[in-house]
């Protein structure tokens, strides 16, 4: 989670002094870490476990699940799904083009704002800005830019003498996804810039003056020498955006309901359609699943490299 | 988090190096030319809510109306779907404070809690324990969505308040606000942890020899000095909270009991072509947080460096 390359830590502790014991401490704590973890236990990991359960049933429609007769089959139905194939395609160019292209832009941005420019809070203000708006907000400005004949995006282009670059963005499947991915891109890549910010910050000045006596050329140096040191704020916003890519509902939602077509449904939409729309619960929840494995292969690693540096 | 300090007075050489050279006025250039970029969308809703059917029809998004296209009927009549009247205690954004305003308080306290309880004690698990809080930060709410309506239709919070005024009509907004503290309670956590490892070990070990007891010394010395990080947490807290639609869109049944995010997304469904009321009510839903931001915006990006998303 820290984002400034971690400072270092002192390992004494608040609570062990002199002759009491790990137990005691472990007693003097367990009211105040109790009942957050009760709740995250129980809201959290006894829910994702009861998620399993109910993928391994045939449950749907009215009623409730038969947990006498488990069996993968929501799994092999999965597989032999076609929309489940594009759905977890499209989940995946979502997650590596949106990341990559949020990351850039961020860690341009960043530099740029680095440069010792007046009213640097202002600016960042403003790039922040779209992050503290919620989907639903930004879904609908977006439709209005997209909009085909008098959009926001259309009308630049026609005034730029681009008309052939004027598309049905939100209505062509062919460019659906990248119009999600852009708009996406426009709300979190402040929050790219914030973190590298900070990073960028925390590097001494005299890497920079090294660089600038070697006679390193700009582009060299931030390439060189400033980039590697960035790697710790590369990873902690890769991770969070990477998690959100696969979670990303409420945008895509509100701008196209529960079924975006085939060339923009990703998996987290996929799963509320077929649970909450079609009332395939059980089937539903096995695509949960899948969308929780793959956040875990993304934060498992992360979380265990901050454990293993110490930073946990 | 430590980066908001160091961000003040670390910029590259001295500062303000502003002579007047091409590069300089490049910079600034891009610089506004992304300012640009960002407000776009903002600026042709701000400009499309204030438009007459007619001048919408006859000017581009990004243009002023003319004096004769200017209307603030779309507000009224986006105010009118949304809340209807200020003190109307069943509109969206009524609805919306009811339920978000006790999940902020609430996660943002059992998360200083936790936070305080699992810093720099030497019991091992303590690791374990916060590791999957942490985790909690990053599941995907659609791998419990289907366990929590289960879990909302046997936990009855309606019938336990039969007969409470004010409360029991709104059990699905009771429900839907423990569940954003159970979900936000991660985050806060990790906000806080990230702040009482900085905190001075030498002056609570001191209060310790002075045979005060630990949670004497939350109450006297730790939660004094958490001020700033709770106004961090619940500013990050609130708006992540109001700002969702998933949740309340699986929780909340009742239409009466709308929270501002579904019932924005109810009008722009509803009015389809009518995009100055559609942009209109998208700025009255956004209006408590975009409050929030402006005014604690230094707060809000500390909370999103600390936590992401």
């Amino acid at each position: 989670m820290r984002t400034d390359g971690g400072a270092e830590t002192e390992s004494r502790t608040w609570f062990g002094l002199g002759s009491r014991s790990v137990d005691d401490e472990l007693l003097e704590s367990l009211p105040f870490w109790l009942p957050a973890a009760l709740l995250v236990g129980l809201f959290v990991y006894g829910a994702i476990g009861w998620n399993f359960l109910i993928s391994l049933t045939d449950w749907s429609g009215l009623g409730q699940p038969d947990y006498s007769n488990l069996s993968f089959e929501m799994y092999r139905t999965m597989i032999g799904d076609a929309n489940f194939l594009a759905a977890t395609r499209n989940t995946f160019v979502l997650l590596i083009v949106f990341t990559g292209l949020a990351l850039v832009v961020g860690l341009v941005m960043a530099i740029l704002v680095d440069q010792g420019i007046r009213f640097e809070n202002t600016f960042r203000t403003i790039y922040l800005l779209p992050m503290s708006l919620s989907f639903v907000v930004t879904a609908i400005f977006w439709s209005w830019m997209y909009n085909t004949s008098s959009g926001g995006i259309n009308v630049t282009l026609q005034a730029l003498g681009l008309d052939f670059l004027a598309m049905n963005w939100l209505g062509d499947p062919r460019f659906r996804l990248a119009a999600i991915i852009f708009a996406l891109m426009w709300q979190f890549s402040g929050y790219c810039l914030i973190v590298y910010l900070a990073g960028l910050r925390s590097i001494p000045n005299e890497h920079y003056e090294a660089a600038k006596v070697d006679g390193a050329s700009t582009v060299r140096m931030y390439w060189r020498v400033i980039l590697p040191q960035l790697r710790a704020s590369t990873m902690s916003a890769a991770v969070v955006l990477m998690v959100f890519a696969l979670k990303a509902f409420d945008f895509i939602f509100v701008v196209f309901g529960t079924n975006p077509g085939r060339s923009a449904d990703i998996l987290a939409v996929m799963m509320y359609r077929q649970a909450f729309d079609a009332t395939n619960w059980a089937y539903g929840s096995a695509i949960a699943i899948v969308l929780f494995l793959m956040a875990l292969g993304v934060i498992a690693p992360y979380i265990y490299m901050q454990y293993t540096r110490g930073e946990l | 988090m430590s980066g908001e300090e160091g961000s003040e007075k670390r910029s590259r050489g001295q500062r303000f190096r502003d002579g007047l050279t091409p590069k300089r006025v490049g910079l600034y250039a891009v610089l506004f030319g992304m300012i640009g970029f960002y407000l776009a969308p903002l600026e042709s809703g701000l400009m499309t809510s204030i438009k007459s059917t007619e001048a919408f029809a006859s000017t581009t998004p990004f243009a002023p109306p003319g004096p004769e296209g200017a209307t603030i009927e779309p507000w009224l009549l986006a105010w009118e779907s949304l809340q209807e009247s200020l003190f109307n205690l069943r509109g969206s954004l009524a609805n919306s404070l009811f339920f978000a305003l006790p999940a902020t308080l609430l996660s943002a306290t059992l998360g200083s809690l936790a936070a305080y309880g699992l810093t720099k004690v030497s019991w091992r698990g303590q690791i374990l324990v916060f590791a999957l809080l942490i985790a909690g930060v990053f599941i995907p709410y659609q791998a419990v969505l289907v366990p929590l309506r289960q879990f909302w239709s046997f936990i009855d919070i309606a019938s336990m308040l039969t007969g409470v005024p004010v409360l029991e009509p709104r059990a699905d907004l009771i429900e839907l606000s423990i569940t954003h503290t159970a979900y936000g309670i991660p985050i806060c956590t990790v906000l806080f942890r990230a702040y009482y490892q900085t905190l001075d070990n030498d002056m609570l070990e001191a209060a310790r020899i002075d045979g005060a007891s630990i949670t004497r010394i939350y109450r006297r010395i730790v939660l004094p000095l958490s001020v700033p990080m709770f106004a961090v947490t619940l500013i990050y807290q609130f708006t992540q909270i109001w700002n969702d639609l998933l949740f309340a869109l699986v929780i909340v049944q009742s239409s009466e009991f709308f929270v501002v995010t579904q019932e924005l997304n109810a009008l722009q469904g509803a009015l389809v072509q009518e995009y100055n009321i559609q942009m209109a009510g998208a700025f009255i839903a956004a209006l408590p947080t975009l409050v929030v931001y402006i005014v604690f915006g230094k707060q809000f990006a500390e909370g999103v460096a600390g936590g992401g998303t």
